[in-house]
């Protein structure tokens, strides 16, 4: 993977607005976003409704899965672009969840919905038309997805990266403010995680930053490129654009995303877990 | 929009007292903006969260005791930062001109 297959622009999205086999989905965490406009012929995905396991805290399976994408008019060999608000936080989620079931070809609009905003292109409130579709996905590929157990095998081992603000990693806060507030039963990081905020990858209009200065980004903060890496946050949306910066943008074979991150792994019981700023080493934190 | 108040967001529903509430209104040459977003930084400088305005220009956050910054982003316009200081227990009104 590289930028030029994983990420297009919001020419390139005009470009092919009436291309029929170019799928646009809005994913949003403020799923009201796309009520009142979106991107024309966009479908909407809701990260918490179609997404979730409405039972059990999981993904959808590959069969719920299937019938989603069907009655939305999703075909295997669309290309589907996904944007979202909050700097296409969920949007990469739901890229990332695309490639875990199978999807060929995904890509991302660069800077979501608020470059396309700010940019004043045009939006609507026309419900699209697409005729359903027969769709088969894959097994998972759990090539990209990471459980807790090896997560915990992965400290002083893989790279580790946090993406969740200072403040967070450190255990001051729990969670940012502003948003949801769901919580693990102890504050802190995992030992030896890096901590680099998924903001730094990203301009202030969403867009990301070049593979440079990416590359530099996570040199910096310790990313050892010779080893494995998994990516964790709160709940798994905010790595999930991390873990597309890794995987898609800069090309790095073997990144997982973490979806459990700090609200499952801190309510295990008997993990490490280390205070403070700085990342801590394989013995601390423990018993 | 017709009828919008400056600093006019209703609290209704809130409950102030336990809340920081960081509020107000993007203007342009005195008229709403109602396609700016606003993004709420912590006292380092760090992304904590965005929101974009309503149709009446208006937008709300809510943060925690400290100083915030607000950057203000919109079509065809400067960014725009400003500091505020939230209280719990307290509402602070901004109004951001572009």
């Amino acid at each position: 993977m590289s930028r030029d297959s994983a990420l297009v622009s919001a020419q390139w999205v005009e470009e092919h607005l009436d291309d029929p086999k170019v799928v646009l989905i809005e994913v949003d965490e403020d799923t009201a976003a796309y009520d009142k406009g979106h991107i024309r012929g966009a479908l909407k995905l809701d990260w918490t409704t179609d997404l979730q396991d409405q039972v059990r805290r999981d993904f959808v399976s590959k069969a719920q899965f299937e019938a989603l994408l069907s009655s939305r008019g999703v075909a295997n060999d669309d290309t589907v672009v996904l944007y979202g608000g909050n700097n296409n936080w969920f949007a990469a989620y739901a890229y990332w969840y695309f490639k875990l079931y199978g999807h060929q070809d995904v890509r991302l609009l660069d800077g979501g919905r608020k470059k396309w905003e700010l940019d004043s292109r045009e939006l609507t409130d026309e419900p699209p038309a697409r005729e359903v579709t027969s769709y088969t996905a894959q097994e998972q590929d759990t090539s990209i997805r990471a459980f807790r157990d090896e997560v915990v095998e992965a400290i002083g081992v893989k790279n580790l990266v946090d993406v969740r603000s200072p403040d967070e990693y450190s255990g001051r806060l729990m969670a940012p403010a502003h948003l949801p507030q769901e919580q693990a039963q102890r504050a802190g990081h995992i030992p030896t995680a890096a901590n680099v905020p998924w903001s730094k990858a990203a301009n202030d209009d969403g867009t990301f930053k070049s593979d440079d200065e990416l590359k530099q980004l996570y040199t910096d903060a310790g990313v050892d490129w010779g080893k494995d890496t998994i990516a964790y946050c709160r709940i798994g949306e905010r790595s999930s654009h991390t873990w597309f910066v890794l995987k898609e943008l800069l090309g790095e074979q073997n990144v997982k995303n973490y979806d459990g991150s700090w609200t499952e792994y801190g309510s295990l019981v008997g993990v490490p877990v280390v205070l403070g700023d700085d990342a801590g080493s394989l013995d601390d934190g423990s018993a | 929009m017709c009828g919008a108040t400056a600093g006019g967001l209703s609290l209704d529903g809130i409950d102030v007292d336990k809340e920081a509430v960081v509020q107000g209104q993007v203007v342009r040459d005195g008229e709403p903006v109602g396609n700016a977003y606003v993004r709420l930084l912590d006292r380092t400088g760090e992304f904590t969260a965005e929101v974009p305005t309503s149709a009446s220009g208006h937008f709300r956050f809510f943060a925690a005791d400290g100083e915030w910054t607000l950057r203000t982003l919109a079509p065809r316009a400067e960014t725009v930062d400003r500091t505020v200081r939230a209280a719990v227990g307290s509402v602070a009104e901004v109004t951001i001109a572009l």
